[in-house]
């Protein structure tokens, strides 16, 4: 074309979306929370912060920093005895190798680690840093939810491609099996599957992803039935493209703006049931650290009065939640007007 | 009205064969070898042989699932693997005190939920308004679980408004001592994205022209808002209701296991981690079903609530 210059070209879907995005200053705000956790998370899978989560660097329960160091126990009530020690060295059987052991025993170098008094945020029972491990948490949780939101995304779009697309047998039959997953009350069903397949990270991703792409699929769904029709596919079916290539190539580009907002909203979702599921004992395991295994051990400690773990493991939550969902509803209000009111 | 009865429950048959296809072939192929569980740590491949032959584990596939849903259909299942209960027993025994706690709570998230949402749809953009939005967007953030064990904390041990935990045989003493903790902390975190879904609801009906008119013809606000937007929300609001009913008997998990309700939630997370299959399998059929049973009981009740509804 000699006049392609001439013609104006028309803004593109995202470059608009981005404008009116820039414009929400709540939306813009939750975006750097949001990006400056990816940064954490980045620094910590890669080993730079909070990979020694695990050190016992305190005495145990050790207070936040801005407390001060907790009030000693109470001195033991029973009294010492008091006098010289009784000799029982002749009737001791165990006396002669007192010598022995005691030599031997100087030959092994144990290393006294001192411990702090208080962390920033304080310890855990085991004395491990709070903050140390609400980073490391943030990792495995999030790495959870967007997981299990991408694989739940990538179910839902292929299968609901599929039923709007071609509709007929191939969508009666997975309308058949959406009847099928929707049927069984979701949490049941994530039993159901915790109950045979395990426990483990990489099985938590599983269950939930697929228990949980039902509502994009519809969604996707609704979209190709109605993209299907439109001008532009049935141009590409003239020219020869395939069934495939219309459906990954043409429509799918077309819809993505509703897949994005769906998947963010699944990824909030699954980082809260990713939290009842580690204390209910079906989630992420003790040998690993996430907000769900802190507060599943904050609840013993609140009784004793040690309520830092708790609080950190909640503030770290309730800001990432809260940053991404209002991200969500920004992205929404951007991308698709019409969405709005869809939880 | 019955033959629209009929059929929508003729429509279920497929949708029901799906559940128990899927229950069967999760429990058959993914699932570890029953037997072995059963066994325990210590048994014979003697031992194994046997339970597998006394469990039919030896038949081929085809003849355990007709076993399977023989099993479904005579509403027998048998006896729990864990306790050796019968699995009908467990569930007529466990059902009522999951209703004792579910049902208030289901029951005051609508009352409360709906007048606060009429309340902020109809000042909507005021400060009343976005502030609200915030405190709920903040209060979905925070983790149910933080809920209860900052609430059993604090009623319960701080406080001492509540007992901590604990059940008895008396449905007035459960409701009356046991109860109303787990019923307010399930409430306050059930009451937010209610009222943010609801709060959209009466948005919708509130920019419709039937309120212009009500409102021209000299209506007073307070006949408009409960008389006309709240009869047409009532469509959605009842779908949400229905949805959130069949949870009613399975429980909430989370409050059973932490206020050590003997529902059946607790039960069903029991066997789950005793690999218990008898109990998690008929949870699952049963509950299926109920569900949509309760679904066409939504859309019968459409109907009273709007004249206009016709089903077909």
């Amino acid at each position: 074309m000699n006049n392609a210059s001439a013609v104006q070209r028309s803004e593109g879907v995202w470059r608009i979306a981005w404008r009116r995005f820039r414009g929400d200053r709540v939306g813009m705000i939750s975006l750097v929370v949001v990006c400056g956790f990816l940064l954490l998370i980045a620094a910590a899978a890669s080993g730079i912060v909070a990979k020694d989560w695990q050190r016992e660097r305190a005495v145990p329960n050790a207070p936040p920093g801005f407390m001060g160091p907790a009030a000693a126990e109470a001195a033991s009530v029973i009294e010492g005895p008091k006098g010289p020690p009784v000799d029982l060295s002749d009737i001791d059987p165990l006396a002669p190798r007192y010598k022995e052991w005691a030599e031997r025993a100087a030959k092994l170098h144990t290393t006294e680690e001192a411990k702090a008094l208080t962390l920033p945020l304080g310890a855990d029972h085991f004395g491990r840093d709070v903050l140390a491990k609400a980073i490391k948490g943030t990792q495995v949780s999030v790495f959870v939810g967007v997981l299990a939101a991408l694989l739940a995304t990538v179910i839902g779009t292929l299968l609901g491609a599929l039923a709007g697309f071609f509709g007929k047998r191939v969508g009666d039959f997975l309308e058949w099996l959406y009847n099928v997953f929707t049927a069984v009350p979701d949490i049941l069903l994530i039993f159901a599957f915790a109950a045979v397949m395990g426990r483990g990270v990489s099985t938590v991703v599983l269950i939930l992803a697929l228990t949980g792409w039902t509502g994009l699929y519809r969604q996707v769904r609704a979209e190709f039935i109605k993209h299907s029709s439109r001008e532009y596919v049935r141009a590409a079916e003239a020219i020869g493209a395939s069934s495939g290539s219309r459906m990954f190539r043409h429509i799918l580009p077309n819809v993505s703006h509703v897949i994005l907002v769906r998947m963010s909203l699944l990824v909030v979702g699954f980082i809260k049931s990713e939290v009842i599921l580690s204390y209910l004992g079906l989630g992420v395991p003790v040998d690993q650290v996430s907000w769900g295994t802190m507060l599943a051990e904050a609840q013993s400690e609140l009784i004793l009065g040690h309520w830092w773990q708790l609080a950190t493991a909640t503030v770290f939550m309730a800001t990432f939640v809260t940053a991404f969902s209002l991200m969500a509803d920004a992205w929404r209000d951007a991308l698709d007007p019409k969405l709005r009111g869809a939880e | 009205m019955l033959a629209y009865v009929i059929r929508r429950l003729w429509q279920m048959v497929p949708t029901l064969l799906g559940v128990v296809l899927l229950v069967f072939l999760l429990f058959h192929y993914f699932g570890s070898d029953p037997s072995v569980i059963m066994a325990g740590q210590n048994a014979t491949p003697e031992q194994i042989a046997a339970i597998r032959q006394q469990l039919g584990l030896d038949q081929p596939a085809y003849v355990q699932f007709w076993i399977f849903l023989k099993q479904i259909a005579t509403f027998d299942w048998g006896r729990s693997w864990a306790t050796n209960e019968a699995v009908s027993s467990l569930f007529r025994t466990r059902m009522p005190a999951t209703m004792t706690v579910m049902l208030p709570i289901l029951i005051m998230d609508t009352l409360i939920a709906v007048p606060i949402a009429l309340g902020v749809a109809y000042v909507r953009g005021s400060l009343t308004d976005r502030t609200l939005m915030v405190v709920t967007t903040v209060a979905l953030s925070i983790s149910f679980l933080v809920y209860v064990i900052v609430g059993q904390y604090v009623f319960g041990f701080q406080l001492g408004w509540f007992p901590v935990q604990g059940w008895s045989d008396s449905v007035a003493t459960n409701l009356s001592t046991y109860v109303p903790l787990p019923v307010l902390l399930a409430v306050m975190v059930g009451v937010s994205p209610q009222t943010r879904l609801y709060r959209s609801f009466f948005l919708d009906e509130l920019g419709q022209d039937y309120v212009r008119t009500a409102r021209a013809k000299g209506m007073r606000e307070g006949a408009v808002l409960f008389k006309h937007v709240l009869r047409n929300a009532m469509i959605p609001i009842l779908t949400n209701v229905g949805l959130a009913l069949p949870g009613i008997f399975v429980g909430s998990f989370l409050i059973e296991v932490f206020f050590s309700i003997p529902g059946l939630g607790r039960e069903v997370l029991l066997a789950v981690n005793r690999s218990d299959y008898p109990v998690i399998q008929a949870a699952t059929v049963y509950l299926a079903m109920l569900t949509m049973l309760i679904n066409l009981a939504t859309d019968l009740l459409y109907t009273v609530v709007d004249p206009r509804v016709v089903l077909k």
